[in-house]
């Protein structure tokens, strides 16, 4: 019996290893600068060097969004289920948020659609709303964690001398939770950057050209990989690769970071 | 007065009147609006894809959801999902039924058999994979996973298996239902895996030592305590694999060939909820087109929904039960 | 009719004689005072008075609701959801029980020590000043910083490093970096609850010496399970027990109030006597 566990863990961790050498491997051999630099060419009959830097502007301009929407709102929700909700509704938007966290992001990516796109178009800040929608709930759970942890007796210090509530919640508990919650942001970042579903409908009808301009729809480098492994063309296929390994290596870097955050953080907090 | 008064220490302050301080209100306000936001942002989105498919709901209500048609032409114009939960419920329910006992085992190997040294690496791994998004694994299936699967093993399976109708004649380009579920097991893979093995972790270590002092063997402790006390937990794991696979389109509508029937070929294409709706993504031709469409996501979203509210029932009513066992321990 | 009882150890004492009635000033009047937390009872039926100027400490076993009752001089149960009061305390002749008084401007005259140090994550000049800056006294900090840590004995100890984290001290250091923080905005009054329990007999010598020193300047309230801390601390003592109520619920009841001489050497009370001369508690 004891065998066929090991067989089954021989068997998947064969498979994650191909996969992962398989995508880090063809990544890495497309790789170039062009990638970042140039613009793409669609059906291009010749060799004329091309790339992906609208889809890269576009995902930093739209993730960039995407965060700045989300980051102040889950604090916001964390604050309040920590410091000010009673248990009933803690449980309550508690439940909410995780029903939030299950929502397919194909789903939000259409929620978005009809709610903003249909009569008005496509944008990058339509793009970031939804790619905000699937962070939020991710951010303020891992915020109300960090939220618990910061010790009663330091709010009961600063109240006891007199200050009041928020001043205490934004002066002694949020600083003392900032080391989590940034870490939480990375992880949330890292999650988001490599999703496709909600971009398909608020911010696919792109040209060429790299723009910085979030009114109009941004080209993403998910999207530019979804589109380009859809085509026939070889050399479309090894721009695409080149893209998903830049994408991986992104992912990877940033969620290392966050471990790293997180155990620099921890330690400080024991160690003083 | 005594000469005390004049000290330091008695310098008084008023503290009648104003019992609430505007900076209190604001803060509370502002989190608490922020909070109601979260929960009228699932009403909203309930409600807005209700609106959004209301052509459609309207004209065939619940019907859609048993028909199988997916016509655009316009003058024949006749939608359904049928075909397409069909293909949800085909492509999750077997990626779960390949991804359970392969996760079952990475998560025993990670807790109970592995030597210590290889825990780390091979967690690093499973996370590397749940790190992976999903159009990438999408192009890896489209370039890789579809070519061998179409050259090396449909063949041989409709040759040696072909009698049975799950396996009928290989894909056209690696582009199939089967593709799909192998691409969906891997990525459900990493999560039920990552799960399982929190709470393997997290069976209590005077059990397992209680059997072991028994003198049963390593396996038989696995399989007499640590199965029996995580059980709820893994249900609860594999239910959100579930709605992990159900909601996944990209990587699903990149490998899965596309259609609208239903049969029995595994190496058929064919679509599911999700892979439709993206399928879809550069526009619908018609008003009635793009409310089905939604019709779809509406379903989906069902779906999912319920999948997600059955494991979180199931993790409270598991977190339940544990903590009365712990107590009763004490 | 009381006899006069033999105290079971002789205790050191800087306590001086209490001046006259005549002569003491009443800061709290507490009257019929009860708290609830949820259904059960904390403590009922608490009547007496506080005076300026004086240490005041609250004794009695464990359980018997000293914490919930000094924790009501400065509306911090207020942070108990569960938690209810009935009765008065009037502070210089106003109810602070009354919801119309704001919790938070009671606490700027009302300080707290608590039972375990817990300095902020500043550095220690951060730990005395914020208070301070917060509260609107921003003149002339780097003089209250000073003076607030020489009253509680810490200066010289740490005047060279300012600048390093408040949690790198000692404990008795950190506590008494505490007291410091709240004796900087200026309070009236200083409840400490059980200061020194988390403390090492030096670090609570120190603290003791310090309420001795400053009681010219504030009002001390001190919560003390230490029996030998309250007779040498301590000028007035209530004594509080454990009641039981027709129904079985235990509930805190104020037994005794007087001279803490009085209280260690001729206790009106059989309860009081037979806890002070260590028969139960």
């Amino acid at each position: 019996m004891e065998g066929l566990a090991w067989l089954a863990a021989a068997i998947a961790i064969a498979i994650l290893g191909i996969v992962v050498w398989s995508v880090a491997r063809k990544g890495w051999s497309e790789l170039n600068l062009d990638l970042l630099t140039k613009s793409p060419i669609p059906f291009s009959l010749t060799n004329a060097p091309q790339g992906l830097a609208n889809a890269f502007a576009g995902t930093l301009v739209i993730v960039g969004l995407a965060t700045a929407m989300a980051l102040p709102v889950g604090i916001l929700v964390a604050v309040y289920l920590n410091e000010f909700a009673p248990p009933s509704i803690r449980t309550g938007v508690g439940l909410v948020l995780d029903v939030l966290a299950g929502v397919p992001a194909i789903v939000v990516g259409i929620f978005v659609f009809v709610l903003l796109v249909t009569g008005s178009g496509q944008s990058g800040i339509k793009g970031a709303f939804a790619l905000a929608i699937l962070m939020l709930p991710f951010v303020a759970r891992t915020t109300i964690e960090v939220l618990a942890l910061v010790p009663n007796a330091l709010r009961e210090a600063s109240l006891g001398l007199g200050i009041p509530q928020w001043r205490t919640t934004l002066s002694i508990v949020l600083p003392r939770a900032i080391g989590g919650i940034l870490t939480g942001t990375v992880l949330a970042v890292a999650r988001v950057a490599g999703e496709t579903a909600p971009l398909l409908f608020t911010s696919s009808l792109v040209g060429t050209q790299t723009s910085w301009n979030p009114t109009h729809a941004l080209q993403t480098i998910p999207v530019a990989i979804f589109e380009l492994s859809e085509s026939p063309d070889p050399k479309d296929h090894a721009r695409a690769w080149a893209a998903g390994f830049v994408l991986l290596i992104f992912i990877l870097f940033a969620s290392l970071t966050a471990r790293w955050l997180a155990t620099r953080n921890a330690r400080k907090i024991a160690g003083r | 007065m005594s000469a005390a008064d004049v000290s330091a220490g008695s310098t008084r302050r008023p503290f009648t009147g104003r019992r609430v301080r505007f900076g209190d209100l604001a803060l509370q306000l502002l989190a608490g609006a922020a909070a109601l936001g979260a929960t009228v942002l699932v009403g909203l989105i309930v409600w807005k894809l209700i609106d959004g498919s209301r052509l459609s709901l309207s004209k065939y209500g619940l019907g859609f959801v048993t028909r199988v048609a997916w016509n655009p032409v316009i003058g024949h114009e006749l939608y359904g999902a049928g075909s397409f939960i069909f293909g949800t419920v085909i492509t999750s329910f077997f990626a779960l039924l390949l991804a359970t006992p392969l996760a079952m085992g990475v998560a025993l190997f990670l807790t109970e058999l592995a030597p210590r040294v290889l825990r780390a690496p091979v967690t690093a791994l499973v996370e590397t994979l749940a790190a992976v998004p999903s159009v990438l694994i999408g192009l890896w299936g489209i370039l890789v996973l579809g070519p061998q699967l179409r050259t090396h093993v449909e063949p041989w399976l409709h040759s040696t298996l072909g009698f049975i109708p799950l396996f009928g004649p290989p894909s056209a380009a690696g582009a199939s239902i089967f593709t799909a579920i192998i691409v969906l097991s891997i990525m459900i893979l990493p999560i039920v895996s990552s799960i399982s093995r929190e709470l393997f972790l997290g069976v209590p270590a005077e059990l397992k030592e209680g059997a072991l002092a028994l003198g049963t063997t390593r396996w038989e402790m696995v399989r007499g305590v640590v199965f029996p006390y995580a059980r709820g937990g893994v249900a609860a794991a594999l239910i959100l694999g579930l709605g992990r696979a159900m909601g996944e389109a990209i990587a699903v509508t990149q490998v899965i060939g596309g259609g609208v029937f239903i049969h029995w070929s595994l190496f058929g294409g064919g679509d599911t909820l999700g892979s439709k709706i993206a399928a879809s993504y550069q526009g619908a031709s018609t008003n009635l087109q793009a409310s089905s469409l939604i019709y779809l996501g509406l379903i989906l979203l069902v779906l999912s929904l319920v999948a997600n509210i059955v494991a979180q029932w199931i993790v409270r009513k598991v977190a339940r039960k544990h903590g009365v066992t712990r107590g009763g321990h004490a | 009719m009381s006899t006069t009882i033999e105290p079971t150890m002789r205790v050191e004492t800087r306590r001086q004689p209490l001046p006259p009635r005549e002569q003491l000033e009443s800061i709290f009047e507490v009257e019929g005072l009860d708290a609830i937390y949820g259904t059960k009872p904390a403590i009922k039926d608490v009547s007496m008075v506080v005076y300026k100027n004086l240490v005041t400490a609250i004794i009695g076993p464990s359980g018997c609701g000293k914490s919930t009752y000094i924790r009501c001089f400065n509306r911090m149960n207020d942070l108990i959801p569960s938690f209810r009061q009935t009765g008065t305390i009037r502070y210089h002749g106003q109810d602070i029980c009354t919801s119309n008084i704001d919790p938070v401007a009671v606490r700027r005259n009302i300080g707290m020590v608590f039972q375990r140090p817990n300095p902020f994550p500043k550095s220690i000049y951060d730990n005395v000043a914020w208070g301070c800056r917060v509260l609107g006294m921003k003149d002339g900090l780097d003089e209250r910083v000073e003076r607030a840590l020489t009253q509680a004995a810490l200066w010289d100890e740490v005047k060279d490093r300012l600048k390093a984290s408040g949690l790198s001290l000692s404990g008795g250091q950190q506590q008494r970096l505490c007291i410091a923080r709240a004796i900087a905005v200026e309070p009236d009054v200083v409840l400490m609850d059980e200061p020194a329990s988390a403390l090492d007999p030096i670090a609570t010598q120190a603290i003791e010496q310090l309420m001795h020193q400053l009681k010219s300047q504030y009002t001390f309230v001190i919560v003390t399970h230490n029996m030998q801390q309250a007779a040498r601390v301590a000028d007035m003592t209530a004594f509080f027990s454990i009641s039981r109520g027709e129904e079985g619920q235990r509930y805190g009841e104020l037994i005794e109030y007087d001279a803490t001489e009085k209280i260690f050497t001729a206790p009106s009370d059989k309860r009081t006597e037979d806890y002070v001369t260590g028969r139960f508690g």
